[in-house]
């Protein structure tokens, strides 16, 4: 049951890194390359209409993570208090750049909810990522400094950073030289699925730019990778023991770098929504070889005197995981539905959609 | 500690008051646009169309705004009260997951069809997408309530040795006794608030001498929806909260009504006075002997605990906010019966339109439904109050362990500037919407 309702969480919030993440991807790609007022409208237009649609993959998601693993949602939430606060802020701050834009005509309104837009966009991708390099890095669960516990073992309270920035510290920061990188990651590899959602959905001026845009981005994130499995070896010496013990979870490592090096042959793709689904398989195949390297842990501990925190001692009574089978298989066949109503209804490119007015 | 505390709850009771100004709105107008939309597709008069369509504007920068607010309403539960949600979440947690799945989802695809996918689709469609956005939002008021309901009165849980609450029954959460009372005062609050907004702009355009036909269109049907609704909200719902309020939560319903002694033979309603905490009295009272217990208990004579009952560690921690909150809600509800009846008397003898003074009034009322619905809130919370779990779980057990005050002062004081800008924006887009006016527009 816990194996069961830990994989659709993480669907979920897959989902809503693809969903969300071309919307953050387009702000950055926004925020850089759009430059005449009709691009950046149609380019805002793209992420606005769907933007609270893919949101609530994310509310969805939190709510389902607070009700099969209670301990945890609150563990994690408190922990990351400052992260997470700030996370709100950048989101409520995207989310009235897209609405309010189109609502004046003046062009100073539009400037300020265009970088309103865009730079949230950007610090949301780098602040994913840090999050997921912070999961995979573990934490100082209970506080301990030099041996004394300042919480309950599977309490702990990270600050934004810490002077050395190194996450081989006693008491990490939220950020150190690792987890930018992995943020560095997210904001590339989103960058790319964001200008890829941009060649799908708009007429663009600057969609043939876009695409060499996409291939150098590529090589890019090809060495950042490379780097990040090495020091992600330093950080946590047993993070392939997971994929030896289980081999056929290399399928997911294999779907990120099939993802990887079929974007370097972006402009001979016949059509435009094949790249969009390589760097979807990016993003699929990034979270989930990270999941999969820790499984069944969903947060480590860095030092050995409390347990890492698994699906097992952080998940909710047995009675009420299988009620909630009965009514989430429902809702999420419902959720299906719409997703492809919504598609088909909207599908192909929305420049001329009346978005606003 | 106790400071921690005062910070998680100032942050809690800001971010909540301000995120329920948006949803009120949303709930009782996506009723009222299925309304004009059905009256459309029977009389296919554009007008009603017209209509629709405006109020949807409105909408959804209102809704926005909903969206935005509640996002952190939902990870706060993780943030600031890490051990209430550690402890309750394998019961709040069903709740509140199925609110996403079955309203969030359901409202924000169709609204997007809504607004865009008239020509697409139809005028039967297009209907029934708004119903879908109706639906959603009343689906999303009934879950939260049924979380609400649970805190105020836990069914259908255990308690393991751990101290965590774990379901025991799932049905019962919805058969919970405070949740249909609750569901149903609280969306038909909701329809007041609304149907007032619309009366508003339709005394607006008026007095303005402006889109008259519109004028008088939204303040034919805010005022008739409003008074319906107003009576609603006194009889049976409110009536029937304050029963369950009485039977569930007897501090709780000393405190509201302000009773501090026990009457030996049946309890008093104070209309007037000033809670003196000192003394333990009321000061300047004003009060009607007996009443309190017939519309209780429909008996005179029947006795009802008062203050004095109760040790102080039972009693809200904040009585005179709760006794005000209480008689502000009620004196309001009654000045709103009064208000919309005149409305509708001269609305029946054909005058309303020609009224200045009443369209005025009208056109001046919007901020006290929300006042209202606001204040109701605070009764039940601080009613609640020492508890987050009633009778089982205390607010000073619910904080998180590891947040500290100063960090919790720090995103409450980014929250309070980041909230001004959003209702300084969302007054501006409103002002400029209706402004604008529903005038037909070429899609
Ligand atoms: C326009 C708003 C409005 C108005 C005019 C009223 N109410 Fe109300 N009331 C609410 C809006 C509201 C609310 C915000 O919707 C509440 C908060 C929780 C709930 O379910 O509804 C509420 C709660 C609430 C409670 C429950 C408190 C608790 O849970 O502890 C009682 C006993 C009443 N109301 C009683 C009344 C009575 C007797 C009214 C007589 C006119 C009245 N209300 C008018
Ligand atoms: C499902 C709906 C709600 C839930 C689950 C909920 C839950 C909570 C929680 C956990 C607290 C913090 C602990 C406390 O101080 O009591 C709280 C406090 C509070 N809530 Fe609610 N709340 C809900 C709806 C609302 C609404 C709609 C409002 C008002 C608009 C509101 C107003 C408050 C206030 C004012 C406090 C602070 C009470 C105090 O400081 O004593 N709540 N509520
Ligand atoms: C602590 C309590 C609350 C939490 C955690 C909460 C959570 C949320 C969240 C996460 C959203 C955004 C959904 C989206 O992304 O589309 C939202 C919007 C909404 N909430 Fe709340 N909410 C609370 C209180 C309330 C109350 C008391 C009501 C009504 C009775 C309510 C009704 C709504 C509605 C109708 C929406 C849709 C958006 C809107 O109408 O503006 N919420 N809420």
């Amino acid at each position: 049951m816990e194996v069961f309702w830990y994989i659709i969480i993480a669907i979920v919030l897959t989902i809503f890194f693809i969903l969300d993440g071309y919307n953050f991807g387009t702000g950055i790609i926004h925020l850089f390359l759009a430059k005449t007022e009709k691009d950046k409208e149609i380019i805002t237009k793209s992420a606005g209409l769907f933007w609270d649609f893919n949101e609530v993959w994310l509310v969805a998601g939190g709510g389902l993570l607070f009700m099969a693993f209670p301990t945890f949602y609150a563990s994690v939430f408190s922990g990351f208090y400052l992260p997470l606060i700030i996370v709100l802020w950048l989101i409520i701050f995207r989310a009235i750049g897209l609405e309010f834009r189109s609502q004046f005509n003046y062009q100073m309104w539009k400037d300020i909810w265009d970088k309103s837009f865009g730079v949230s966009s950007l610090l949301l991708a780098l602040f994913f990522g840090i999050a997921l390099g912070n999961v995979v890095r573990g934490v100082n669960l209970g506080g301990i400094e030099n041996g004394i516990a300042a919480f309950e073992g599977h309490y702990f309270f990270l600050p934004l950073w810490n002077s050395s920035f190194s996450p081989l510290s006693e008491t990490p920061g939220v950020i150190d030289w690792f987890t930018i990188i992995i943020g560095l990651i997210s904001v590339v590899t989103l960058a790319i699925h964001g200008a890829n959602w941009i060649i799908l959905k708009t007429n663009s001026s600057i969609n043939n730019k876009l695409k060499s845009v996409i291939f150098k981005l590529n090589i890019l994130l090809f060495i950042l990778t490379v780097i990040s499995l090495f020091v992600w070896q330093i950080v946590n010496p047993n993070s392939l023991d997971n994929f030896f013990d289980k081999p056929y979870l290399i399928v997911f490592p294999v779907i990120y770098f099939s993802g990887l090096f079929g974007l370097f042959f972006i402009k001979k793709l016949k059509k435009d929504i094949h790249g969009f689904i390589l760097s979807t398989l990016v993003i699929f195949g990034g979270i989930t070889s990270s999941l999969a390297s820790l499984f069944p842990v969903i947060l480590p501990s860095t030092h050995k005197q409390n347990e890492s925190l698994t699906i097992y001692n952080t998940a909710a009574h047995e009675y009420g995981l299988s009620v909630a089978l009965g009514w989430g298989i429902i809702g999420i066949i419902l959720v299906i539905v719409y997703l492809i109503t919504q598609n088909k209804l909207l599908s192909g490119k929305i420049d001329n959609m009346d978005y606003g007015h | 500690m106790e400071d921690m505390i005062f910070y998680d709850r100032l942050q809690f009771a800001f971010t909540i008051t301000f995120h329920y100004i948006f949803p009120q709105l949303t709930m009782g107008l996506s009723l009222l646009i299925v309304y004009y939309k059905w009256r459309f597709l029977k009389t296919n008069i554009v007008k009603y169309n017209n209509a629709a369509k405006f109020l949807m504007k409105i909408f959804a920068i209102n809704f926005t705004m909903g969206v935005v607010t509640g996002i952190p309403m939902e990870f706060q539960f993780g943030t600031n009260w890490a051990k209430f949600s550690e402890l309750t979440g394998s019961i709040i947690g069903q709740t509140l997951a199925m609110e996403g799945l079955f309203s969030f989802f359901l409202e924000s695809t169709f609204l997007v069809l809504f607004i865009f996918g008239e020509k697409l689709m139809g005028q039967k469609l297009h209907f029934l997408t708004g119903f879908l956005v109706f639906l959603g939002s009343w689906a999303s008021g009934y879950l939260i309530l049924a979380t609400n309901a649970w805190m105020q009165h836990p069914v259908g849980y255990e308690i393991l040795e751990n101290g965590k609450f774990v379901l025991e029954n799932f049905s019962a959460l919805f058969s919970n006794p405070w949740l249909l009372p609750a569901f149903l005062h609280n969306q038909i609050a909701s329809l007041v608030t609304s149907s007032f907004v619309v009366a508003s702009i339709g005394a607006f355009y008026i007095l303005r001498n402006k889109n008259i036909e519109y004028g008088k269109l939204f303040l034919k049907t805010g005022v008739i929806f409003g008074l319906v609704s107003s009576l609603l909200l006194a009889f049976p719902t409110g009536d029937w909260n304050a029963k369950n309020v009485a039977k569930y939560q007897p501090a709780s319903f000393a405190a509201m009504e302000g009773i501090f002694k026990t009457e030996e033979k049946g309890a008093e309603i104070v209309l007037i006075g000033q809670p003196d905490m000192v003394q333990k009295k009321l000061d300047n009272k004003i009060a009607v002997p007996n009443i309190l217990s017939f519309l209780t208990y429909q008996e005179w004579d029947k006795q009802i605990p008062g203050m004095d009952q109760f040790k102080k560690e039972e009693l809200p921690d904040n009585i005179p906010a709760l006794y005000y909150s209480y008689h502000i809600m009620v004196g309001l509800g009654t000045i709103f019966m009064a208000i919309m009846g005149l409305a509708v008397f001269f609305l029946w003898r054909r005058r309303l339109f020609s009224m200045k003074p009443l369209l005025w009034v009208i056109m001046f009322l919007v901020p006290f439904p929300y006042i209202a619905n606001l204040t109701g809130w605070y009764v039940a919370e601080l009613g609640r109050q020492p508890y987050l779990v009633y009778g089982l779980l205390r607010t000073s057990e619910g904080v998180s362990p590891t947040v500290s005050s100063g960090n919790t002062l720090f995103t409450l004081l980014g929250f309070v500037a980041l909230y001004m800008l959003l209702g300084l924006l969302f007054l501006v887009l409103v002002g400029k919407t209706i402004h604008h006016g529903p005038t037909p527009q070429k899609h």
